[in-house]
């Protein structure tokens, strides 16, 4: 390996060199050190790694099934709605904070915007009422955590409970099925582009913007100064409370957007949406690469951890293995994925 | 945001004054006939002494157990000496607990507990029972049969062992057919139940072979994930059993997705929306296999029989019996306007 080490142990995304004057000295990290020039660091290319050998055992095991146009498309939509739930999770976590309603926030966006009421404004009426409640849900964790002085890992799940429970409240138990045909087109393969779904093309999108906005926005350093040491960052001018607010919106918008995927995918909305996404999310993240104490994070590896997930499961289903070991080696592979990484870490350092 | 919905309106004034005046029929003319068919109460419907039946259910967050909630409610509504006290749904056993605890505080005179876990609620069973309250436990059942006077509920075996008949009769000409199966919750008992009957119905057609099998969790989310996959998976099969109606949304969803047609699909428990696209017949589904939701109209009949100490119209018995398997019938194009009305959003 050639000395990408310092960065990808303790530094925030790489962006050395574009060191501006508002940057902060986020003091425990260390702040933006200078890059090294080289863009991939250790970890990413580790997360690489597991993803072919992955994509290996795919091929091998069932090389009909796997290697197929078909069940490429399939992993990447797949990808697509948690995807985007992490990318606003990376943010958060990155902050130094944790946003475990995003599953509720995406359940009740998917059901408020799939009520009989909002489905007779059509397209637009189910897309803008998923990201306004995806929005509202994540102003009202935002404004609890950063003027409230409540702890996000509190906070957070109140919300999950309350926005369950009022996701609950609206469908009432019911599985609410989706009429509007321009929205349940877009989730067929008549959609797609050049052969890539539009779920998809969602997905890259907010993953592009996502990284844009970490890596070369003011916003961006702002939120891995406040994460790496909130006190420094304030000291140094920024107004950690409104970034916070800001972080947590964004986590909410996140879900919105994701809550409208999940609704074209599905055809439906129900109250059960979103199941244990935060989990999902928290662990993609992590695995990815993102500090869960914060100052650091990586919207790449967060992309890789999804998708490294998403190709266990299908690989699992494809040779057919029950719920039970499938449950099992996904956590082994976990497991394995965080170890094999730390080690390469290790052995890049010394 | 959306507004209050002028269908919304419209349906809820037309549903509460059918209410009024069904109870308004029922409060006014109680020896008046009950309406034939599907509603006719298993009990013996003249008026006895009041009743107060405690009613402890799940959370409802699953269309059918929001049916069980609507059937028990409608049902209670049809006898004017029947009080129905019923408590706000919970999946924590703790607070499920404390439920039926506050009931028998209450001295209802009768239980009907559907548990969220049946080996957990067994101790409560046991207490209401000796505080002289009988208890009817609905669907899942109570670790001892001490802890019930009666249990009323569904046949789980037996929704796949239909099941497999039916497909097994539809596919008999076919050689080496091929069957998928889309479970449900894997760690749930009935689930096995329901899977070991589908197996064991399959055996009677040594041309079918069970080729895949993958649980879902009863949500449309993962009925589309996991069928999807299912269908990456086999190229080609001839029939699937989806155990839910609710993720058989997202299956069928999926099905659509992947633009397959090859196989016919039978569902599970009866929604409406499964018998809608029945009767419709214009996708894969042709059939579902009831676990029927009228299970807790049966058990308010039945804890009113009980409070009174009557049997059932009809049985010679002088007592209700000590429990009851519902059918799991099979719906098609055939018998589905039989049906319809018992199926649930």
């Amino acid at each position: 390996m050639t000395q990408p080490a310092p960065s990808a142990q303790h530094n925030g995304p790489e962006k050395g060199a574009l060191t501006g004057p508002s940057d902060p000295p986020s003091a425990k990290t260390g702040g933006a050190r200078p890059g090294l020039g080289l863009r991939l660091d250790v970890r990413i290319l580790s997360l690489l790694g597991v993803l072919a050998a992955l994509v290996l055992v795919g091929g091998i095991t069932e090389p009909d099934a796997f290697l197929d146009t078909g069940n490429l498309q399939l992993i990447l939509t797949q990808a697509s709605v948690i995807g985007v739930v992490t990318v606003g999770m990376t943010f958060v976590i990155t902050s130094g904070g944790i946003d475990l309603s995003v599953g509720a926030m995406v359940a009740l966006a998917s059901v408020w915007a799939t009520t009989l009421a909002t489905q007779e404004y059509g397209f637009a009426g189910i897309a803008f009422t998923a990201v306004i409640v995806g929005v509202a849900a994540g102003l009202v964790n935002g404004v609890l955590i950063a003027y409230g002085g409540m702890v996000p890992f509190i906070a957070t799940l109140a919300m999950l409970a309350s926005a369950r429970g009022l996701a609950l409240m609206i469908t009432d138990g019911k599985t609410q099925i989706v009429t509007v045909d321009s929205v349940l087109s877009l989730g067929l393969p008549d959609s797609y582009i050049l052969g890539v779904p539009p779920l998809v093309i969602m997905f890259a999108a907010v993953t592009v913007i996502g990284w844009l906005i970490l890596n070369r926005t003011t916003f961006g350093r702002r939120t891995v100064a406040v994460g790496g040491n909130a006190e420094a960052a304030r000291l140094a001018g920024i107004d950690v409370r409104r970034q916070r607010l800001y972080l947590y919106v964004l986590s909410g918008l996140c879900c919105g957007i994701a809550a409208f995927m999940l609704i074209v995918l599905s055809g439906s909305g129900q109250n059960t949406n979103g199941n244990l996404y935060e989990l999902d999310a928290i662990a993609a993240a992590i695995i990815g690469g993102t500090l869960l104490s914060g100052g650091r994070g990586t919207i790449v590896g967060s992309v890789l951890g999804v998708l490294i997930f998403t190709t266990i499961t299908n690989i699992f289903a494809l040779n057919n293995l029950q719920s039970d070991v499938q449950q099992i080696a996904k956590g082994a592979i976990i497991v394995a994925a965080v170890l094999v990484q730390r080690r390469t870490l290790r052995g890049a350092d010394t | 945001m959306p507004e209050t919905s002028r269908r919304g309106l419209l349906f809820g004034a037309t549903a509460l004054s059918a209410g009024a005046l069904l109870t308004a029929c029922t409060s006014n003319e109680p020896k008046s006939a009950q309406p034939a068919g599907n509603s006719q109460p298993a009990a013996d419907d003249k008026p006895g002494k009041p009743v107060t039946i405690g009613f402890a259910g799940p959370q409802a967050d699953h269309g059918w157990l929001n049916a069980i909630n609507v059937n028990a409610k409608s049902r209670a509504e049809k006898y004017s000496e029947v009080t129905l006290e019923i408590t706000e749904g919970s999946n924590d056993t703790a607070a499920q607990i404390g439920q039926v605890k506050t009931l028998i505080n209450k001295k209802v005179d009768v239980l009907v507990i559907l548990p969220a876990d049946g080996k957990a609620l067994t101790q409560v069973g046991l207490e209401a029972m000796k505080a002289g309250i009988p208890v009817v436990n609905l669907d899942r059942i109570f670790a001892s049969p001490q802890a019930y006077r009666c249990w009323v509920g569904g046949d789980n075996y037996g929704m796949g062992l239909n099941a497999g008949h039916y497909i097994g009769e539809q596919l008999k000409d076919k050689a080496d057919a091929k069957v998928v199966e889309l479970a449900g919750i894997d760690n749930l008992e009935l689930t096995k139940q329901r899977s070991q009957g589908f197996k064991d119905a399959l055996k009677n057609y040594p041309n079918i072979k069970l080729v895949a099998r993958q649980a879902a969790d009863f949500t449309v989310e993962s009925g589309q994930a996991k069928m999807a996959q299912l269908l990456q998976a086999q190229k080609q099969f001839d029939a699937l059993w989806n155990h839910d109606d609710d993720q058989g949304v997202g299956a069928l969803r999926a099905i659509q997705q992947a633009g397959r047609d090859e196989f016919i699909m039978v569902g599970g428990a009866g929604a409406k929306s499964a018998m809608d696209a029945i009767k419709a017949d214009n996708s894969v589904l042709k059939a579902t296999v009831l676990y029927p939701p009228t299970m807790a109209a049966s058990a308010i009949d039945l804890a009113r029989a009980l409070g009174q100490g009557k049997g059932i119209g009809g049985l010679s018995e002088m007592e209700i019996p000590t429990s009851l398997t519902l059918y799991s019938a099979v719906v098609t194009k055939d018998n589905i306007d039989q049906y319809l009305p018992t199926g649930f959003n």
